[in-house]
């Protein structure tokens, strides 16, 4: 299993400050994504910026339930997936949905995908992404009671596809310095 | 903390997802079953955000404006001679309308005209998109003590911007005339057609629905003061055909750029607004 704990012995108890550490990195991943999203709503006048908040939640998740899964636990993502839909005025139940089926996915697929090279990881999200896209398309479209055009979903899935290099290296060097609780 | 077996804790593992499935759903039945849980939880959370995005806006809109002077800078001759022309242009249209304006004040003398109060507005900063992925919005930043209230007129530069929906203690909604479930009551001024200004939730609005003949391309679009839902004769854009012959309006206002608006005070607009040509003039004029 992924969580069994440090290795077994008898080691000194940690100090606060140790253990604070410990807490800060293992928080790393839902704190980034959480500003991340906030910083994804400020007023940069980007065209099509809309599309950029379900794309940073969706890369964080599949980021972190890959190569990190204690960092992204259900709970969490659920509530990440609420905050998606306050902040990117999505119909209720979207967000949650949408995210913890990316989860659901990730854990599956966990063993067979963390090992394999970055080309076909991103590949695989690109998968991801265009499902995403789709899950949030069809909620919109099936809450509302009208079609949605198709445009927006499309723009989205690309736009998480292509996003997930610019956040995926960051957070892979950050998962071996910053975000590693066994280097606190 | 309590101590589980590990085949318990494993169990419950595997279970934690499911019922966050089922917790989903229920969210989503929820926000079905009483949409203004949804509005509140939304609004409250723009009202704790609006500040901090207020905050850097102006910051960002320098970037913003920087980057845009140095793109500028490439343009600058031809710029130049295009604003030389269009303000030797403008100059003789002030002409005629300084003379319309006196000839109507003489008309208006004779007829014993009640003038109509000029309407009250209140100017606001956008700070941030508020529609995400399948939605035309924008959100507000206003001050603690504000009198927006939901159903007031936004405006920007040259027209109609939408109108506001949500109100929060330090945020307000507006949703654009872009948005899919726009439905505004127009009048095309050269001909005095009635029309609806439905929005697609892309870059332009169409007309459905006008009475008489079809709209002609390049003529000006006006709110229409029918049931009282705008004040009459608020600028909004002017037709254009695009492919397929469907009668777009391109709006006055650039909505992708909204830095401000200004929100009419819709009491005094409607108690006097009927009639008069130009309700909303931008202050000096």
């Amino acid at each position: 299993m992924d969580d069994l704990g440090p290795a077994p012995g008898i080691r000194p108890r940690p100090s606060l400050w140790r253990r604070l550490d410990a807490i800060a990195r293992a928080s790393f991943p839902l704190t980034c994504t959480v500003l991340l999203m906030l910083l994804a709503n400020a007023p940069f006048g980007i065209p099509g910026q809309a599309a950029l908040l379900p794309a940073i939640a969706v890369i964080s998740v599949y980021f972190w339930s890959l190569f990190r899964p204690p960092a992204m636990p259900p709970l969490a993502v659920f509530l990440l997936g609420l905050l998606l839909d306050l902040l990117g005025w999505l119909p209720l139940g979207t967000g949650p949905f949408c995210l913890l089926a990316v989860l659901a996915f990730c854990q599956r697929w966990r063993r067979g995908l963390a090992n394999q090279g970055f080309l076909l990881v991103w590949l695989v999200f690109a998968g991801f992404a265009a499902g995403a896209a789709t899950v949030i398309w069809g909620f919109a479209s099936l809450l509302t009671l009208r079609l949605m055009p198709a445009g927006p979903a499309a723009f989205q899935a690309v736009l998480t596809a292509a996003l997930y290099p610019v956040l995926a290296i960051p957070f892979s060097q950050a998962q071996r310095s910053l975000a590693n609780p066994e280097r606190a | 903390m309590i101590r589980l077996s590990v085949p318990v804790r494993q169990a419950l593992a595997r279970l934690t997802l499911p019922v966050l499935f089922a917790v989903s759903f229920g969210v989503v039945l929820l926000g079905r079953v009483d949409a203004l849980v949804a509005d509140r939880a939304r609004i409250s959370l723009a009202d704790a955000l609006a500040p901090i995005y207020a905050g850097l806006a102006g910051p960002l809109g320098a970037v913003r404006a920087g980057v845009s002077n140095l793109a500028d800078l490439a343009s600058l001759g031809a710029e130049n001679a295009h604003l030389r022309a269009a303000n030797a242009r403008l100059m003789h249209w002030q002409s005629v309308a300084l003379a319309l304006a006196a000839e109507n004040r003489a008309l208006k003398a004779q007829l014993h005209w009640i003038p109509t109060p000029s309407p009250s507005f209140v100017t606001a900063r956008v700070v941030a998109d508020a529609g995400g992925v399948y939605a035309k919005a924008v959100l507000l930043s206003v001050g603690p003590n504000h009198f927006i209230r939901a159903g007031q007129i936004a405006l920007a530069g040259g027209g109609l911007v939408g109108r506001v929906v949500d109100v929060g203690s330090r945020a307000a909604r507006v949703l654009l005339i872009t948005d899919l479930n726009s439905r505004i009551p127009v009048l095309l001024e050269g001909s005095r057609t009635r029309a609806i200004l439905v929005g697609t939730n892309g870059p332009l609005p169409k007309l459905i629905y006008w009475s008489g003949g079809a709209p002609r391309e390049g003529e000006r679009v006006v709110t229409a003061g029918e049931a009282g839902a705008f004040p009459p004769d608020l600028p909004i854009g002017t037709v254009h055909y695009a492919a397929g012959h469907v009668a777009e309006v391109v709006p006055a206002a650039d909505l992708d750029r909204l830095e401000v608006v200004r929100i009419v005070d819709d009491g005094t607009v409607a108690a006097g607004a009927a009639g008069s040509a130009t309700p909303v003039l931008p202050p000096g004029v």
